[in-house]
């Protein structure tokens, strides 16, 4: 290990409630509490509290930051209304995925970009040289400066209702407001990774113990925990949202993965749009689906996907399910043996296990959607 | 501090072994299904199949990993616990209890003097586990 892992503010609240704390993306975060299905549970039941304050954000202002974010990014940027959040990619000139990512538009010409923390220096170097012809637009990486803990469950508007200053009740989803919470200035984003009902609020670094503690004492009637990474996988999986490193890269384009809805070719041109294009043209090799193993082995990332003997695919991410009480999986599949009801093996140490192709999302979303 | 009965003996790879009436049952320990944590699946040989002391017999699975199980005796499966197959998390909440996971018709007397003692157990752990 060449650097000492990162920490959040939030470390030592981690260590003090029992974590197990593991190496992420170059960070020592929580994988769990007390059991990953518990606190998957207590998501889709009630309220969890994640500390995601270990992803990056770069806010980028100037009268040619919308151009410089169309140039970058393959969503439609001109389409955010001030206040609104869309997610998109940062691609390739070959259509490769170099990250995904929220965009939220701060003013007419002010936006915030959340980023992986694990791509944190890759992308800023990729969008501070990639838009260095766009004079008129100014990029601050205030990834250190800014904590984030994402509240997300059924129970996760009266938890953050009862703490702030200014109304979420009525804000819808993919929309963010200002607001004072528990005393603390925050970003209120009505966002995040596991099908529930939620807000990721951003503050100040400095501010965000201070937060998560009210939080939690806040949400004690209902049973408001935290919640580790190895639940926030087993949540976005359920939902079959994609894992940057896991189920796309640098060599998966957007229309395998299923991420065409966030490419808008028709808005003008960006890095990777000619391959991507090209791809339309001739119809994905290859498609991400998702996969339900019949009995509960486990297929994880690697492990091959067969059809008669002959590899026709590979898994990207898998896991039991809790809401769904099955092991589940996303896979790349060849055009041809990615149909919704196809039968496949998964390789899994050495045997072919049956499978099949499923419907997705795994369980039904709950965000709160326009009013 | 984890759980370690005085009546049982125990593998260096953190399997129990108790003998009934000339057979041992086998499982894992309170350790072991701590340290895995939520345990999903649990992949077990067939009754009839042919053990041999230190190797594997089958694999845990919880959510974050896959463990290799390996055999406290040589000898034949006469019992395996089907209700792991729809309960694995029965190993979690009752390791040395509901969550047994084989019988096995032992094949050599000595294998039973190979395993270790409660308190060579843990040290075992005490030293790291490995």
């Amino acid at each position: 290990m060449d650097e000492p892992l990162k920490r959040t503010p939030l470390y030592a609240f981690h260590v003090k409630a029992g974590a197990r704390m593991v190496p992420f993306g170059g960070w020592e975060m929580p994988v769990q509490y007390t059991s990953i299905i518990e606190e998957h549970r207590a998501v889709r039941s009630s309220v969890g509290l994640f500390d995601v304050s270990h992803m990056g954000e770069f806010e980028l202002e100037g009268p040619e930051a919308l151009a410089a974010l169309q140039h970058l990014t393959t969503n439609d940027a001109a389409a955010l209304a001030v206040d609104q959040v869309q997610y998109s990619l940062l691609c390739t000139p070959d259509g490769g995925i170099v990250d995904d990512l929220t965009l939220s538009r701060l003013g007419p010409e002010r936006f915030m970009m959340t980023v992986n923390a694990a791509n944190i220096d890759k992308d800023w170097g990729w969008v501070t040289q990639r838009s260095a012809r766009f004079r008129g637009a100014r990029w601050r990486n205030v990834s250190a400066d800014t904590g984030l803990i994402a509240v997300q469950g059924p129970r996760a508007e009266a938890l953050v209702s009862r703490l702030a200053h200014g109304d979420v009740t009525t804000l819808g989803y993919y929309r963010f407001t200002a607001a004072t919470v528990a005393g603390v200035r925050a970003v209120v984003s009505r966002t995040g990774y596991t099908g529930e009902d939620g807000f990721e609020l951003y503050v100040a670094a400095a501010d965000t113990t201070r937060l998560w503690e009210a939080l939690l004492a806040a949400g004690a009637g209902d049973a408001a925990r935290p919640v580790g990474l190895g639940a926030r996988d087993t949540l976005r999986l359920e939902m079959r949202y994609a894992l940057y490193g896991n189920d796309i890269d640098e060599t998966t384009n957007p229309l395998e993965a299923g991420l065409g809805w966030v490419v808008k070719p028709a808005k003008g041109d960006f890095i990777g749009r000619e391959a991507i294009e090209r791809v339309r043209a001739d119809g994905p090799r290859r498609r991400l689906v998702g996969l339900e193993m019949v009995d509960r082995a486990i297929a994880r990332h690697g492990y091959p996907v067969v059809a008669a003997g002959k590899a026709v695919g590979v898994v990207t991410s898998g896991s039991y399910g809790p809401s769904v009480d099955r092991s589940i999986a996303m896979a790349y599949a060849d055009a041809g043996f990615a149909a919704v009801g196809t039968e496949l093996g998964v390789e899994v140490r050495g045997q072919a296990r049956p499978a099949r192709v499923v419907k997705t999302p795994f369980h039904p979303p709950r965000v709160k959607r326009a009013a | 501090m984890s759980n370690i009965p005085a009546e049982l003996k125990y593998t260096r790879d953190h399997e129990w072994a108790k003998q009934e009436s000339g057979n041992v049952r086998v499982g894992i320990t309170d350790y072991a299904q701590e340290q895995l944590g939520d345990v999903v699946f649990v992949e077990l040989p067939k009754v009839g199949a042919k053990v041999t002391a230190k190797q594997a017999f089958g694999v845990v699975e919880s959510v974050k990993a896959v463990s290799d199980l390996f055999a406290p005796a040589s000898g034949e499966v006469v019992e395996v616990n089907a209700e792991l197959g729809k309960k694995p998390e029965l190993v979690n909440k009752d390791p040395y209890g509901k969550g047994w996971m084989l019988v096995i018709r032992p094949a050599n007397p000595g294998d039973w003097n190979q395993l270790l003692t409660p308190k060579q157990y843990e040290e075992h752990i005490a030293q790291g586990g490995h």
